[in-house]
């Protein structure tokens, strides 16, 4: 026994102080240099704040996407050959299909986990989307892309843009008669721009609507080409984000100059990577639980067939609701025709959103004359006119978003068409003014109100026994008291005492 | 276990104290907390074996959700609520260090770009140019292949569908229709014979057969006899977007696009009545020959579909 122990110490001793996995990494950092900088990387502070989860949420529920779609190319077929369908699925046997589309039903009955795999696929998808609009939203509110990261918020913005048109080719594939109406109108979306429409559309689908290259090319378009995209730019953004730090909000010992939170090993790691399984999990429960594109329901696509609720995904909606709603003003002159009514509300509407979103921080700058590098965030409140841009383009597009169902909205209230036609027409043009003004005071009147967030004390007012009233404020409740400590560095442990002069705590020598 | 502790007393060279309160973890009573957590871990990883039972006896896919789900949600739960409330409390601080470079090095870098580069370039401006004249050739005619290979020119392909004089119109299974076929106030699509199983048939010429009286029925003037005994054919792609334009509301005599909303009024020519469609459906002109079939006078006078630059 007593051999035993001094064995392994002297082992551990002729190993120094941490053992095996220590010599591992010394053996690393003699060939690649890996301690300073790893150590660093360790001590990386994490503001805790939850609305910084926002983005781990869009990063998590992509890992989900990637994961799961992986598992759908090993079963999904690209291709538009026609085959007769005698699967397992009774109410299609002997339906003429595309093999895309009955690879898909094939997916969702005869594979194993298939179905899960699908709508998890598809619910993370629109998670991920989702997630990188709120946290997007997060970001401006707070004034976060301000000098020096407006490189990551226009990264941003081309990652939102790609995951929406990703999002648009994976709801494609399956080649469905709901996905393949939506391909449809995409075709006549591209035929509408001025003078390069036509070619446009041909060269991108190899010949006039359908084509036999669509599902194809959107196949290797969305399982490849644009992933690697994505997936590149995240880690640019990730990249960018440890280089310049979190920005964080003020606070108790908050500066410009420093950054408070937990350190990157092991808090942030293990809150992290917790909240990535909570990501997977509830994709998981959702895919089992909340049924997502049947698409076996809707029967495989034929361009002379139609459904009747046709509907897009939900970061389509805007863009329906736009062409909903614009009045049909083709444009023809010269012997050229430009169809207004599709290239204003699906081409030129799109491209100053977006065209807006990227020039935001470079606006702003020059409005303010700002110049300065800022770390520490804004409270919305204290940037009214910011936050009321924000707000009256949120409001604008929550009314093409309801826009986008005038049908329903119609069938619902039994008014007629015509009358929702209209008042949302209105509504997407008034929102926006009134939504500015009542963002402006809003927050005017939160910034100035003191202690805005922070439950007031009471005042206990006494009667003295002349019959005065005196009123004196109560001490302030016990979970008021800033219970937090005042922050201090990342603590290093190491072997006491002769290993490292406390004088010069970053160096250690190395007996070689 | 006792040599471990006697190897790694802490000390902070940091100056942090072991006992320092930010090293204490966030939790008021961690013991119990600790209980929560190890609760958490032991239902997830129950699920979690529980999903490769479903899926080995392949139980019913909500199952596998469920179980999946559940187990990485729990693990996810247990994990964050370790890091939270049991490891150092903090919070800890760094600082930021400018990421500009000092003005020397700025300096440095800008000038070894600017002089030396430009120093090497500007003594030979002509390679620079024969270079930058080649590379840039090479990347115009380069685009060219790429994207002219992608598909065919448009060329006429959207002036035209593949109606003709004397086309049979037929069903979706081939089947010629002829005039008894359809009751007043009914409709029907039809294709170009033989084209009816062709993707150019379904999507570029389907057409759609309304049957709105029994006399000749005149839409328009000039096409007084588009419509015999009450058959009339419109293109039954919306000229919005190309939806198919499936639906046909009776008693309106309205056609229809359920994508959005648009109506064409069949009586007049398809003239859109509401939404956002710039123009009437084009019309297809019929006759009915000797043995009642309906076949077409012609391909439609205009190019059917949604609107692009070179139409007219
Ligand atoms: C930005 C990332 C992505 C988004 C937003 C996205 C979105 C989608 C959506 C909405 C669908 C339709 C699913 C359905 O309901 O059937 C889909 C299908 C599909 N996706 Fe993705 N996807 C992404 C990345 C990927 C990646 C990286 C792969 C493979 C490596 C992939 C493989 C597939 C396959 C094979 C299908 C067709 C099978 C099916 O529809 O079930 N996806 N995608
Ligand atoms: S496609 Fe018919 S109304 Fe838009």
């Amino acid at each position: 026994m007593s051999d035993a122990v001094t064995t392994r110490r002297s082992r551990r001793q002729s190993r120094g102080p941490y053992g095996r996995l220590g010599s591992a990494l010394n053996e690393l950092d003699d060939r690649v240099g890996v301690a300073k900088g790893g150590r660093s990387f360790l001590d990386k502070i994490f503001p805790d704040h939850w609305s910084f989860m926002l983005g781990e949420i869009a990063l998590y529920s992509f890992v989900v996407v990637l994961v799961t779609g992986v598992f759908l190319t090993l079963y999904y077929v690209p291709s538009q050959a026609l085959v007769t369908y005698h699967g397992s699925y009774l109410p299609l046997d002997g339906t003429s299909m595309t093999e895309a589309y009955a690879s898909t039903v094939n997916l969702s009955f005869a594979v194993r986990a298939g179905l899960l795999m699908r709508q998890m696929h598809h619910w993370s998808a629109d998670i991920f989307i989702g997630a990188i609009v709120v946290h997007m939203a997060r970001v401006f509110f707070t004034g976060a892309f301000r000098k020096p990261r407006e490189l990551n918020w226009t990264i941003g913005v081309t990652l939102l843009t790609l995951a929406i048109v990703n999002g648009f080719l994976g709801y494609s594939l399956p080649d469905d008669l709901v996905s393949g109406t939506g391909i449809r109108i995409a075709y006549s979306i591209i035929l509408s721009v001025p003078l390069v429409g036509t070619y446009l559309a041909f060269f991108i689908f190899g010949g006039n609507f359908p084509g036999t290259a669509v599902i194809p090319r959107f196949f290797i378009l969305h399982v490849l080409i644009v992933p690697a995209l994505i997936v590149g730019l995240v880690g640019a953004h990730l990249f960018l984000l440890v280089r310049q730090k979190h920005t964080q909000f003020p606070g108790e010992g908050r500066t410009e100059r420093n950054v408070v939170g937990s350190p990157m090993f092991p808090v942030f790691m293990a809150k992290t990577t917790g909240f990535m399984l909570i990501v997977a999990g509830v994709t998981a429960l959702l895919g089992a639980f909340a049924q997502i594109n049947p698409i076996w329901q809707f029967g495989p696509y034929e361009a002379a067939r139609i459904s009747y609720a046709v509907q897009p995904d939900w970061y389509m909606a805007f863009l329906d609701g736009a062409l909903r709603i614009f009045p049909s003003w083709s444009f023809h002159s010269f012997g050229y025709t430009i169809p207004f009514e599709v290239t204003i509300p699906a081409v030129v509407f799109p491209g100053l959103l977006f065209g807006l979103a990227y020039a935001w921080p470079a606006i702003e700058r020059r409005v303010t004359h700002d110049d300065a590098l800022h770390n520490l965030l804004d409270r919305p409140s204290s940037r009214p006119k910011r936050t009321a841009a924000g707000v009256a383009v949120l409001a604008m597009l929550s009314m093409l978003f309801i826009a986008s169902s005038t049908d329903v909205i119609a069938n619902f209230f039994h008014v007629s068409l015509n009358t929702v036609l209209w008042t949302m027409r209105i509504l997407v043009l008034v929102s926006p003014f009134v939504a500015y003004p009542i963002g402006y005071f809003i927050a005017k009147e939160i910034h100035a109100t003191r202690g805005g967030g922070r439950r007031k004390t009471v005042n206990v007012v006494e009667r003295t026994a002349s019959g005065e009233y005196v009123a004196t404020p109560a001490p302030a409740y016990g979970d008021d008291v800033p219970t937090e400590l005042a922050p201090t560095p990342v603590p290093t442990f190491i072997t006491p005492p002769e290993a490292v002069p406390p004088t010069d705590p970053g160096t250690r020598t190395v007996d070689r | 276990m006792s040599q471990m502790s006697e190897h790694r007393t802490p000390v902070s060279i940091q100056g942090l104290a072991a006992d320092d309160p930010h090293l204490a973890p966030a939790a008021r009573h961690p013991r119990l907390v600790e209980r929560v957590i190890a609760l958490n871990f032991v239902v997830g990883l129950v699920l979690v074996i529980g999903f490769g039972a479903c899926y080995w006896v392949n139980a019913a896919p909500w199952t596998l959700g469920a179980t999946m789900g559940g187990g990485l949600f729990f693990l996810g739960v247990g994990l964050v609520a370790w890091g939270k409330y049991l490891m150092p409390r903090g919070p800890f601080v760094e600082e930021r260090h400018p990421l500009a470079s000092a003005a020397v090095e700025r300096d440095a870098f800008a000038a070894a770009i600017v002089e030396r580069g430009g120093g090497v370039v500007k003594r030979r401006k002509v390679l620079g140019g024969l270079l930058g004249g080649g590379l840039g050739a090479f990347g115009i005619v380069a685009l060219f292949p790429l994207l002219r290979s992608l598909g065919p020119l448009p060329k006429g392909t959207l002036f035209h569908t593949d109606w003709r004089s004397g086309t049979y119109a037929v069903d979706q299974t081939g089947r010629r229709v002829s005039v008894g076929e359809l009751a007043i106030g009914s409709i029907m699509t039809v294709f170009p014979e033989g084209l009816e199983n062709t993707d150019r048939g379904q999507a570029v010429d389907q057409t759609v057969l309304i049957r709105i009286s029994n006399e000749n029925f005149v839409t328009q003037k000039g096409r007084e006899t588009w419509a015999p005994q009450g058959y009339l054919a419109y293109s039954k792609l919306c000229t919005h977007l190309g939806c198919p334009v499936g639906l046909y509301e009776q008693q309106l005599q309205l056609l229809v696009c359920p994508c959005h909303q648009s109506m064409f009024n069949a009586t007049n020519g398809a003239i859109p009545e509401f939404g956002p469609a710039p123009r009437p459906l084009p019309q297809l002109p019929l006759y009915i020959d000797a043995q009642g079939y309906i076949r077409a006078q012609s391909d439609y006078h205009e190019p059917v579909g949604p609107g692009f630059w070179e139409r007219s």
